[in-house]
Formats: C-alpha cells, structure tokens, sequence
C-alpha cells in the first residue's frame, strides 16, 4: 500500500492573496516571475500576460487624476460597531488592524480633481481594506461623492472593487445600496454624467446598487464581476458554470458593460467619455 | 377534519398538550365522560406554555417562525386583506417570474399596485415558483408594475417574502445585479406612495429589490437581514451548523430593526405565530396599513419623496474623528 502512497516530504503553499511581497511577484495566469518596482512603475499590470493586479485607491487616483487637482473628502469618517459584531474577533479590533494594515481608515477614498482638466468628484474603492465591504463608511463617501458631483454639476466617476455588504454591519449595510441609489437616481435626473468603474472583483451589493448604474459602465479586463459568488451558484444549481463565467468579456459579451479597457488606457478613455457628456455639467474653470 | 400540521422543535411542547387533549376528547365521547374540567386544565396549560416558548423565543427559532411552511404567503394575505386583485404576468421580455405575484387591487376599496414575493405550497408549486427566490424577470415585472402604478396614481403595495435573490447562471447572464439596482433606484423616486412589508423573510439584496418605501413595516417574526444566517455563519466561521450564532449576532429580528431604525412599525402576530391563526394576523396587519398608508397619502408629492429620500439617506453609524 505504501508503495502508491503520497511522498512524505511537503510541498510549500503559497496563498495567492498573500503576494504580492517581497521583491518578485509571480503572475497568476502564467507564472512569469516580475520585480515588484516594475510591477508598480506598471500600475499593478504584468506586462506581458497583461493581468490586471489589484490596485491601491491612491495610486489609482494618481493615474487618473491630473497631478496636483486631487482633494481629498470625508477622510475623518470612520465606522461605528452598531451591532457589537464579533466573530473570530471583535469587528472593532478588525477595524484597527485593517487601518493599520492599509494606512485608510475604511475602504474608500473620495475627493475632487480634474481628470485630462475636466473637473469630477470620485471615489475609489480599496479592496486591500476588508475585501472592500460595504459598510456605512463605504456607502456615507460614496453618496456624499455623488451629492458633491451634483452640488458642483460635475461628472461622478465610482472605481468599483467589493466582495460586497459587510456583515459585521447587518441590515445597515443593505441600507447603502438604497442611499447610494437614490443619490444616483438625483444625479441623473439632473443631467449629470456618472461613469462605472469596475475592477476585480466587483460583487454582490455594490453590484445591485452603484456598480450597475453607470451610465456608462466599464471594466478592467478579466475582472470577476457579478451578483451571487461562482461557488454558491454551483452549489445551489448543481450546474457546472460556462467557460469565462462572471468574467468582463463574459459580461460584455452578454450585453451587460460598455467596454472592457486596458488600465494604462482608462484616463483617455474616461477624458472621451466626459468630453462627450459634459453639455449638463458646469463649464471647467 | 384538521389539516397536516408541521410541528419545529420548540413547538413540540405544544404538540404533545394538543395531543393529550384531542386523545381525552375523544375518549371522552366514546365513554360518554364528562372531563370539562381537565380539559380545561389542558387548554389552559397550552396557552401558558405557547407564552412561555413565545416569550423567550431566540432570532433562530423566529427565523424557523419566518420560513414556517405553514405561513401565511404573499397570496394569503392578498387574499385576505385585497378585493378584486387581478394578476398581471410578465416583464413583457423573457417570461413570467412567478415568485414575484403582482396586479390591481382594492384595499379598503380604493385601488391600489400590489406585489409580494410568493413561495409554493407544494413541492410542485414550489419548483414553479422557485421557492420565492425570483430571478431578474421577476424583479423587471415589479417594476413594470410599479411604473404602471405611478403612471395611474396607485399607492405600491409590497409583500417581502424571499430566502433571496436566486443564484443562477441564467440570473446572472440576465444582470440580477442590475435588475435590483435599478428597481432601488427608481423606488426612491416613485411619485405615488409605497409601503414596504416583510412577511416572511427579507432576504438580503432580492428582498431590497421591491422595499425601498414610505413606510417599511414587518411582521413581528419575521425577519430582514444582509445575509442568511447560514451565508453568514459559512463566510464567518466557516461551519453552516453556526446559523444560530450568526442570527443572533446580525440582530435581524423585529424588534432590532425597530432600534436600528431600519423599520417604522412592527404587526403583532397571534401567540404562536401568524400561521396558528392567519385570521387574526391579516385583521393586525389591515389595521396598520391602513394607517400607515393614509398618513403616507396626506402629504405632497415633494414632501412624501423629500421624506423617503431622507430615510435612507440617513441610514448608517459613524464617527467623524480629527486626523
């Protein structure tokens, strides 16, 4: 029986989201070893499989924004524990180790700026902070940035990425897919343009609110995108799921984005895009 | 004759009285006894243990109360509390949806836009109805619906009833997502008023999909929650059998959306629960509708959406703290 049994030396597991760190990153599709420094000075993208790594929500405001126009907003925000939440440990204590991992105090950035010298609000999600959840911090920034685009008859730009509502939140985070709908349902009867971002992955309730309301709605290429998680789809149908299932050219195949667009080509693009829009918006200063 | 009963674990008590007491009736009569008095003794000794079991009930055992196969359903309580419901099928697309129900109706004889969330009965009934988990199609008819409804200036009525929305390949090449998200969207802004009731349960993002409203009402065990008890439990501490932990932790009963500011009124249930007396459940239920939808209906259009806008506007707990 021995014979046939399994060698006793172990392999090493490598957890795929733990890298990238250290100084070489491994691209998940094809192996290539890359330098970290390149990978950054890439914006997160494997130069020649072209896999799109998560990026960080400053660094993506970077490469949309023009240099010096950024203003950040509501950065003192911070999430209440409404419920007491503990599971493996106390959502406060998850907090704090999440504000000390990732140096945001939740998982949104937002601010004004000008993007190719026309002026938007934005809000860039980081799903670096736990999995990008929804929680009230999340969805209070994100309406509070739709509000401002409208205040300020500008385009609102939403970069997406969430695992989707927090639950150490409850019912609350439901809420924010209404308020941040709502807001979006004033937006656009104002006129005013607002441009879906989504990067991998984009689930659950941030794609049953925001995410899918875009006038205009955008992907990064191969980004995981869709309502119900692929395992619990397979679980429930019993069905194995079609090649590329919730993947951005599976989406756009279906009918359901815009485009799919390479990261290094999304400020053109978004620039076209406004430029196109801009007859509601207040004329650039 | 009395119907199939279905008994969960902490009814049990319960059953085993009701027993006793139909075995002694029956001897009773074959014997030609007279045992008023113990039957008495009996029928007090149920009520008093159903407020017992009722009085201490944890959100798990509410949540068994919830998905009871015996509650009454969206149609029940059409049924009960509507005249003259004519059902409009279709998202006028793909096909019907029939986990979501909709049509006309009168409520205290004035015309009015219904539509609930609808589980089967049966085993068949359920495969029809896709045991009220609806599918993009079902959420695009509600909103056909209440377009219709604010185009003839009739108050929405809706019934939440579903485990969720449901997780399927066609659901998603047909964008679920989009489908409530854009039915949230418009809700907000509906010029007619809408009155939001969870019956059963309120399942996360495929219940939100027809309860952006006026007024959200719930039935006293029922329940509204982000995630099932049992997604929770698997996500968080990756064991199913954790459902119960995670039912409590989530506060989705009745009484901690009230504190939460979730829901505007909780509907009394009869003791033991709405499906041990649906008669009186649809006699609460008409009472505070009826009220809620009428103090709704006084305001002005700017008023009544400046106030559902507000709402949610405010939902949600945080800090501002200096950096």
């Amino acid at each position: 029986m021995s014979i046939f049994s399994k060698p006793k030396y172990s392999t090493v597991q490598v957890k795929k989201k733990d890298i990238p760190t250290g100084l070489w990153t491994k691209c998940p599709e094809t192996g290539e070893i890359i330098f970290n420094k390149e990978l950054e000075q890439n914006w997160m993208v494997v130069p020649k499989s072209e896999y799109h790594f998560p990026l960080k929500a400053r660094r993506r405001i970077e490469l949309l924004i023009d240099d010096g126009t950024f203003e950040e907003h509501d950065a003192d925000l911070v999430s209440g524990d409404p419920l007491e939440f503990t599971d493996s440990k106390p959502y406060t204590v998850r907090m704090t180790q999440a504000q000390e991992k990732t140096g945001e105090k939740d998982a949104v950035i937002s601010g004004t700026g000008k993007l190719s010298g026309q002026p938007v609000s934005i809000a860039v999600m980081d799903f670096s902070f736990i999995g990008a959840s929804m929680g009230s911090v999340v969805g209070e920034k994100i309406t509070r940035a739709i509000e401002r685009g409208l205040e300020q008859k500008c385009p609102v730009i939403v970069v997406c990425a969430s695992g989707g509502a927090r639950m150490q939140e409850g019912i609350l985070s439901l809420m924010q897919m209404a308020k941040t709908s709502a807001a979006l349902k004033r937006l656009s009867d104002a006129g005013l343009p607002y441009i879906a971002v989504l990067t991998n992955p984009t689930m659950a309730g941030v794609m049953a609110s925001f995410a899918s309301l875009g006038d205009v709605i955008i992907a990064e290429p191969k980004a995981l995108i869709g309502f119900a998680g692929p395992r619990v789809i397979k679980e429930t149908t019993q069905q194995d799921l079609p090649d590329g299932f919730q993947s951005s050219e599976f989406l756009l195949s279906r009918g359901l984005i815009d485009q799919i667009v390479h990261r290094h080509e999304m400020k053109t693009r978004l620039a076209s895009l406004l430029n196109a829009f801009k007859s509601g918006c207040a004329k650039s200063a | 004759m009395e119907k199939a009963t279905f008994t969960l674990e902490f009814e049990k008590p319960i059953k085993v009285l009701r027993d006793q007491l139909a075995e002694l009736q029956r001897s009773s009569e074959e014997n030609n006894l007279d045992v008023s008095k113990e039957i008495q003794a009996i029928e007090e000794k149920i009520i008093e243990t159903k407020k017992r079991i009722h009085a201490e009930l944890t959100p798990w055992q509410k949540v068994q109360l919830a998905r009871h196969p015996q509650r009454p359903y969206a149609l029940d309580y059409i049924a009960a509390l509507f005249e003259d419901f004519q059902q409009l099928h279709g998202d006028r697309q793909f096909r019907d949806d029939q986990a979501i129900v909709g049509g006309t109706a009168l409520f205290e004889g004035k015309p009015v836009m219904v539509i609930g969330q609808q589980k089967g009965r049966s085993t068949k009934e359920n495969l029809a109805r896709n045991f009220g988990c609806p599918n993009p199609e079902g959420y695009r008819k509600a909103l056909r619906l209440m377009k219709m409804a604010e185009k003839f200036k009739l108050p929405v009525i809706c019934l939440i009833d579903t485990p969720g929305a449901y997780p399927g390949v066609g659901a998603e090449e047909r964008h679920v997502a989009e489908a409530i998200a854009v039915n949230i969207r418009e809700m907000s802004n509906l010029r007619v008023p809408i009155i939001a009731t969870v019956i059963g349960e309120g399942g996360s993002g495929g219940a939100l999909g027809i309860a952006v409203a006026d007024r959200v009402l719930i039935l006293q065990n029922a329940y509204y929650s982000v995630i099932s008890p049992e997604g929770c439990a698997a996500i968080l501490w990756k064991d199913r059998s954790h459902a119960p932990r995670a039912a409590e932790s989530l506060k989705i009963t009745a009484d901690k959306l009230i504190e939460l500011g979730i829901v505007d009124e909780v509907i009394e249930e009869p003791l033991g629960g709405a499906h041990t007396d649906p008669e009186v459940t649809a006699d609460s239920f008409r009472e505070v509708l009826s009220k809620q939808l009428s103090a709704v209906s006084k305001l002005t259009e700017k008023k009544m959406l400046d106030g559902r806008y507000e709402k949610f506007r405010k939902m949600g707990v945080f800090e501002v703290v200096q950096s």
